[in-house]
């Protein structure tokens, strides 16, 4: 299915958040996520269904002041 | 000494982790300053991220994530969701920008922020105006460390308002203060920590110094003397001359 990571549109399979990331290559990264907008606690990523058109935000840590 | 959400700082200097010529040099000015803290923050996966957070976790100083660039409660409180969760720590720098240019709180959405985190379990480090009123509210609200700007964020200007600080400082002597954003000079530091703050933070003076880890060095002593100077109790100014030499034995000639 069709969905937007980051701001660019990637096909995954899925079905779930887990099954993206790992897909995506980040499987054991440490990075934190958001599903349209609502953060998505690392515990939840393995029960929730990614649907066509969702906005996935995979945030890692970065330099900041 | 004030501590920080049960954490007492063996240094004054909270230090930025952005805008360094390289990791290494960056790595190094931590080390040359004597930083207690780092700030971080959370951005898009781009294939850096877990490599900066093998060098941040090597320093050895407490991590405190910000929520730079949010523009709305709302984005402000999932970033620092988001942060908690990766950083594994309560602590979040919360920063609700009002305005583009002169990257000025919003004080509505920042307490409305704070209120909603500091029920949630975050330790909250609000990144403020000087403004009083707005403090108490912070402070009502369940901060209890305030974080007033010295000058506007990567500006270098310095304390632009001292009186305002001042006054900060002796409304809230319980308060663990920091002067977060502005400062451009080791001396701005020192002046901040005379005035009775606890610490100060800063990122671009030392980031963008020709030789940042001589710049982060600097800014470590100078905001260790600025402590010092302070809790040694300094002498009042006053506008006419006084003597030191004594004129007591002084010779007729």
């Amino acid at each position: 299915m069709k969905i937007d990571v980051n701001g660019e549109a990637q096909e995954v399979v899925g079905p779930t958040v887990d099954d993206a990331l790992t897909e995506l290559g980040w499987g054991s990264a440490r990075v934190a996520t958001a599903l349209n907008g609502e953060f998505l606690p690392k515990s939840a990523r393995a029960t929730t269904q990614l649907n066509v058109g969702d906005r996935l935000e995979v945030l890692a840590p970065m330099q900041g002041g | 000494m004030r501590d920080f959400y049960g954490v007492t700082l063996d240094h004054p200097l909270m230090l930025g982790t952005a805008q360094y010529p390289s990791p290494a040099v960056m790595e190094a000015a931590f080390r040359a300053s004597g930083a207690s803290v780092a700030t971080v923050s959370l951005r898009r996966e781009s294939g850096q991220g877990q490599a900066f957070w093998d060098i941040i976790s090597g320093l050895g100083v407490h991590v405190l994530p910000n929520t730079a660039g949010c523009h709305s409660a709302r984005e402000a409180i999932t970033t620092a969701r988001m942060a908690r969760e990766v950083f594994e720590t309560n602590w979040i720098k919360l920063e609700v920008i009002g305005h583009a240019d002169t990257l000025q709180p919003d004080p509505f959405g920042l307490l409305e922020a704070t209120e909603i985190l500091a029920a949630d379990g975050f330790e909250v480090f609000p990144y403020t105006t000087e403004d009083q009123v707005l403090a108490q509210r912070l402070v009502d609200a369940g901060c209890k460390v305030l974080m007033p700007w010295g000058a506007p964020i990567g500006s270098g200007l310095g304390l632009n308002n001292r009186y305002g600080l001042k006054t900060l400082r002796a409304a809230f002597p319980d308060i663990p203060l920091v002067v977060d954003a502005g400062l451009g000079l080791p001396s701005h530091a020192a002046e901040a920590m005379e005035l009775g703050f606890d610490a100060v933070l800063l990122n671009t003076a030392v980031a963008q110094a020709g030789d940042p880890v001589a710049m982060a060095r600097a800014f470590g002593m100078a905001a260790s003397a600025g402590a010092l100077a302070c809790a040694a109790d300094p002498m009042e100014a006053r506008d006419m001359a006084a003597p030191s030499t004594p004129l007591i034995g002084k010779a007729w000639l």
